[in-house]
């Protein structure tokens, strides 16, 4: 499994309009990774990491180069083929965590599933499981306002997982946490890595976030400088 | 699994398009104000237009089957029926003369007039019916207290008097009328019956607010003439009514000397032609607040689409949320057309409460009954529900077509 092509990414560019003004944010991006790899993507702020993150997410599609997953080339499929791509494939995490407000915990984590066609008891079921294997069962029918930020970045890991996709992509993860939670969330994804196998593609701007993956990527103005 | 997917995801959406709806109460409840009121009046105007017809064709049924009037005049003139004794071309004997054609069964000359009726202080104006002793056949109208008069008392010219059932109330209160004697136009009449009671036709007119007298005693004593207004025929079945039409017209036109190529003097009406006449004013209202109710609804639909718009955009987080994690065009496009079908669902459910519940009132307030029946309800309901799907797809289309990245970025 670890040597295995997950993502290849072949002299990807992004260019942005604003107005009528062209703006490259990514530039000539060339970037293997590995299943089961746990890859750390740092730089500072603008320096185009949010917009690699959607690009290998299949949010969005580079202007220019292509973009392998698993050996298939996904830059130029249709939204709802990424759709897709992202409910099969791909677990995300963000730094605002992005939880629906007005679903419950268990509600959120079902939703990957509910898309994907599960049937209600199945899925509910399945929930349950990935809920109690980051300890917030009984949470689960409270609702995100009602428990802590950290909390919620747990139950948006779960969200992740829960339809056991190959990779997770988590943009600033800690960002909005203090150490204490932010090192919980990060040992939660060290777990995931090691006894899921799943690769984690991990977005930061903090050296001691970065240094829990065992791979680092620098990025400076749209470009990877090592 | 596939099959499985739809059940699962349509109820969950459902569920959750009830729970978002409940938590904007107000905002719900104000988008579909358009909705409640279109449906609300539809049911309402339904309901008065279903009333006014089953109440005329009360009135039709409750006035004698196969019943037709002979008026003076001609019908080229509009068949517009003139005052009294403005067209004097109808007598008595020609009523007579009537009677004894095949295809009639009775007749009854009539003639009426608006007279005080005093009896010791009291004194009531009502309408006084001149008319023949088939009067009771012919309007299907049976006598509640005493008796009617026959035709010997119509030959004889006299003074006898059968009143309806607001006019006994009016002079005698709960006294029985029968036996006593009342002036009408400074004449003594002798109460010899009372009509039962009918209560109100379809035009809110009393019709027991009435007095019939002879006809003869009528065009004698009361109007001091020889022609009646019109004579009421009733022919021997429903088929013969086509049948008596004609005879009367060969009959009249040879009594009255009309050579061939002049009109007839007189224009026979039948009641079905009346019935469609008033119908069809009936119809005309309906289409009228119809259509008023129709340009309601068609508001509230526009109310719910642009409500529909602003939850779209409150919610481009949610729908970036959504899509993040795989829903495809079509499930965000299902989700929201979802929404504004219980909206505009419930707004019809509402609007039929309403809608009821002014018809109610309607009946309870005024003299017509108004009749609600299951096919406007329904029609109405599946109506809002296509106004909801049909002005709540521009906005979930446009929700179905965001960009996950940009949604995403939304705060
Ligand atoms: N949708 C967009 N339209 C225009 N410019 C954008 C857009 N998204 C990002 N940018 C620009 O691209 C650059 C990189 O942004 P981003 O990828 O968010 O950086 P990072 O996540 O590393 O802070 C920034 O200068 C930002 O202003
Ligand atoms: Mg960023």
């Amino acid at each position: 499994m670890g040597n295995t092509s997950l993502i290849r990414l072949e002299d990807i560019g992004m260019t942005y309009k604003i107005g009528d003004i062209p703006y490259e944010a990514l530039k000539g991006i060339c970037l293997n990774i590995n299943n089961g790899e746990f890859i750390s993507i740092m730089g500072a702020s603008g320096s185009g990491k949010s917009t690699l993150m959607n690009i290998l997410g299949c949010l969005d599609k580079p202007t220019s180069g292509s973009y392998f997953l698993e050996d298939r080339d996904v830059s130029d499929l249709t939204s709802d083929e990424l759709a897709e791509i992202r409910n099969k494939k791909i677990g995300f995490v963000f730094q605002g965590f992005n939880l629906v407000q007005r679903l419950t915990l268990i509600e959120n984590v079902m939703l990957p599933l509910y898309y994907s066609g599960f049937h209600s008891k199945e899925a509910e079921y399945m929930a349950s499981e990935t809920l109690k294997l980051v300890n917030l069962y009984e949470k689960g029918n409270k609702f995100p306002n009602q428990i802590s930020g950290g909390e919620q970045q747990v139950v948006a890991i779960a969200r992740a997982i829960v339809n056991d996709a190959p990779m997770i992509i988590a943009d600033e993860p800690t960002g909005n946490l203090d150490s204490v939670r932010g090192s919980d969330v990060m040992n939660l994804f060290l777990k995931i890595n090691a006894e899921r196998g799943s690769t984690i593609i991990l977005v930061t701007h903090d050296k001691n976030i970065a240094d829990y993956g065992r791979r680092l990527v620098t990025m400076r103005d749209g470009a990877i400088i090592s | 699994m596939k099959q499985k997917k739809v059940k699962f995801a349509f109820f969950l959406d459902l569920e959750y398009a009830y729970k978002t709806l409940l938590r904007n109460k107000i905002r719900s409840l104000l988008t579909i104000l358009g909705i409640v009121i279109g449906v609300g009046s539809v049911i309402a105007t339904i309901s008065i237009g279903q009333g006014a017809s089953k109440a005329i064709q009360n009135s039709i049924n409750s006035m004698g089957s196969n019943l037709l009037f002979v008026l003076p005049g001609s019908s080229s003139l509009g068949g517009i029926h003139r005052g009294f004794g403005m067209l004097p071309t109808l007598t008595l004997n020609d009523a007579y003369a009537i009677r004894k054609l095949p295809a009639v069964r009775t007749d009854s000359g009539m003639l009426n007039a608006t007279q005080q009726v005093i009896w010791r202080g009291n004194n009531w104006a009502t309408l006084i019916d001149g008319a023949n002793s088939t009067f009771t056949t012919i309007r299907s109208w049976s006598v509640a207290k005493g008796v009617f008069f026959d035709r010997r008392q119509v030959t004889s010219v006299s003074n006898v008097a059968v009143i309806g059932d607001t006019v006994a109330t009016k002079l005698f209160g709960l006294m029985n009328p029968v036996g006593h004697v009342v002036l009408i136009h400074n004449i003594p009449f002798t109460v010899i019956g009372v009509l039962s009671a009918k209560g109100f036709n379809a035009f809110g007119r009393d019709r027991d607010d009435i007095v019939v007298i002879p006809i003869t005693t009528m065009l004698e004593k009361i109007a001091g003439t020889t022609w009646v207004r019109a004579i009421a025929v009733s022919a021997i079945s429903d088929k013969d009514t086509i049948r008596a039409q004609s005879e009367i017209t060969a009959l009249l036109r040879q009594r009255h000397h009309i050579p061939l190529h002049k009109p007839n003097d007189f224009f026979i009406r039948n009641l079905s032609e009346i019935a469609k006449t008033a119908n069809s004013s009936a119809d005309t209202f309906t289409i009228l607040l119809g259509s008023i109710a129709a340009i309601s609804l068609l508001v509230g639909g526009i109310g719910i689409m642009n409500i529909m718009l602003v939850s779209v955009t409150e919610r481009t987080k949610e729908i970036g949320i959504r899509m993040t994690v795989g829903a495809k065009k079509k499930d965000i496009l299902k989700q929201f057309l979802i929404e504004s079908s219980v909206l505009s669902l419930f707004g019809g459910l509402l609007g039929v409460g309403c809608g009821i519940g002014l018809s109610d009132m309607i009946s309870l307030l005024s003299p017509l009954k108004t009749i609600v029946t299951t096919e406007p309800v329904v029609i109405s309901l599946v109506f809002s529900l296509a106004v909801g799907i049909f002005f709540g797809f521009y906005p979930a289309y446009k929700a179905s077509r965001m960009n996950p990245a940009e949604a995403l970025r939304y705060e």
